[in-house]
This record gives structure tokens, sequence and C-alpha cells, in this order.
């Protein structure tokens, strides 16, 4: 059974969502105080969940990336740990470095809460192994600065190596602008393919009753 | 002494509040406005009185988390 730690900070409110998820899919999790500076011995995934740590004060995800638990998810990351950040998590994930680019002020400054459709662009990572490539996936998005900004010579590597994870499309998988992002980029990963972000919410979309279940196939490759 | 941060978007960056404020001005039919970008504006209180040792130490600071490099330039102020 894999262990799932999940990071809470003030102003987190995607935790025990983020925990109801993974322990649905079969996971033991534990909730980590940001205070706490070690990380459980047996976790197999961290997961820094969606919400608005420190209240977005500076920028968003700013100074959550200096919480005391940090330190252990860069350790973590950098031997080869699983880490997945959604939303908020995501903003953290690029303010400390473990992912490339960052996120801005949406194009049209409100904050978009909705159902978004979304092409899986590439597959070749854990992540997103159970998905088809070029699949569509209907996935609820939440938040104010989704605007994924990267410039173009980092973006050409991103693009090479396959990081590009997601991207905002209509049904038929054409990208839409929905926040202004670069390529209307969705989500990504790290050169190693074990840092992942994305901005929508897979943990949100587990069951009929809530529209989707498309989260159930990206949260299961982690776990695999 | 304090010192005077300032935190703008980089030039090529586009601005979304900036422009969002411009198209207000143009509504208030105020003329003649070229470009609107918006920043932030971070007052330090320091304890040190040499310039040189604080130049080094905010440069550090806004290196480190007052500003996102990635996105953002900073200039800094001692006064």
């Amino acid at each position: 059974m894999k262990h799932v730690a999940i990071l809470q900070f003030p102003g987190t409110n995607c935790d025990l969502d983020t925990k109801y998820a993974f322990e649905k899919l079969g996971c033991t999790t534990t909730v980590i105080w940001h205070k706490e500076r070690e990380l459980p011995k047996n976790a197999d995934l961290v997961v820094i969940p969606g919400g608005f740590s420190y209240g977005d004060y500076l920028r968003s995800g700013a100074i959550a990336q200096f919480s005391p638990i940090m330190n252990s998810v860069i350790t973590f990351a950098n031997s080869g740990g699983k880490v997945l950040g959604i939303c908020n998590g995501f903003q953290i994930l690029t303010e400390v470095g473990l992912l490339p680019g960052a996120l801005k002020r949406n194009i049209g400054l409100h904050f978009i809460s909705k159902f978004q459709t979304l092409k899986v662009v590439n597959n070749s990572n854990d992540f997103l192994q159970k998905c088809d490539k070029d699949r569509v996936l209907n996935i609820p998005i939440a938040h104010a600065d989704g605007n994924y900004y990267i410039d173009e010579e980092k973006f050409k590597v991103l693009e090479k190596n396959e990081q590009i994870l997601l991207r905002y499309s209509d049904a038929h998988g054409e990208p839409v602008i929905v926040n202004g992002s670069v390529t209307s980029i969705a989500g990504v990963c790290n050169q190693n393919k074990n840092v992942f972000g994305l901005m929508p919410h897979p943990e949100r979309a587990l069951e009929d009753i809530l529209g989707s279940t498309d989260g159930i196939k990206m949260l299961e490759g982690l776990i695999a | 002494m304090k010192a005077i941060v300032n935190i703008f978007l980089k030039e090529g960056v586009l601005d979304p509040q900036g422009k969002a404020i411009h198209h207000a001005l143009d509504a208030m039919n105020f003329e003649g406005v070229e470009d609107v970008r918006m920043g932030k504006q971070l007052v330090l209180k320091l304890t040190s009185d040499n310039k040189e040792d604080a130049l080094k130490e905010v440069t550090q600071m806004a290196e480190e988390i007052l500003a996102n490099t990635v996105i953002e330039d900073y200039t800094i102020e001692l006064v």
C-alpha cells in the first residue's frame, strides 16, 4: 500500500479533499503541518495541495517555499521522490525552483472556477501514464494566478523533453485561452519527470456525482 | 535607514493588471496614457547604517524572496 504525505500550510484548503482522494484510491496518508521538518520515512509521494498558503501574500506560493518542511521536500525530490503540486502547490513548486516557469495573475484578472477540458500533451511520465495521449479530460479549475509564464528558450527545452503535461483545450483538444498561459499550458513536470505541477484539481474529479471521474486516472498513475 | 524595493514585471512579460488599469483610464477618457505597468513597493526599515552592507543584504532578500526573478525585475533605493 502506497503512503502519501500531504502538506498543510496556513491557508491550504484542499488538504482534506486530497487525503480523501488518495485514501479512496487505496493509499494511506499523513497530513503534515508545514512547521514539521521531516517527511514520513515511508512516503512514496508528496502532494502539495491547493489553497491560499499565507493568503497569497507577496506572490502566490512565495512565502510557503521557505516553510521548514520544504527543505525535506527539496531533498526528497532531488533524490528522485515523486512530488505533485496542485494549484497553489504548483505555484509553490515554481517559486521554490523545483519546476520551471512562474504563474502570474490570470489574463482577465478574474478568479476562474469551473469545469475545464484539458488535452493530455505527453504521457511519457508517471503522472499521466494511465491517460491516453491527446485524450481530452474534464477537470475543475479554481484559480486567480494560473497564467503560466516561461521564456522562449526554456519553453523550447520544456517542449523537447516532453515536460508539458496538459493544455487547456476545447472538447476536441484544440488549445483555448483560459488564463493567458503560454501556449495554454495547464501543467508541467521537471526534467527528471518526478516533480509534477498543474493548476486543475484532479482530486475534485473522482466521482460521477461531482461531474467527472477523469481525475482517477491521473492520480492512479502516481501510485501505480 | 530605509530600503525601498520596487518590483515590476519584466519588460516583455504581459502585465494583466496594468493593462486593465489602462483600459479603465481609457474608458474614463483620460487620454495620453501610452502604457501602464503595475508593481509593488516594499519599504524595509533597517537597523544598519552602512549603505554598502545594506545594499548587499537587501539585494539578497530581493533575489531570494521579495521578487520572483523569473518574471520580475526590482530596484533598490536606500534613503
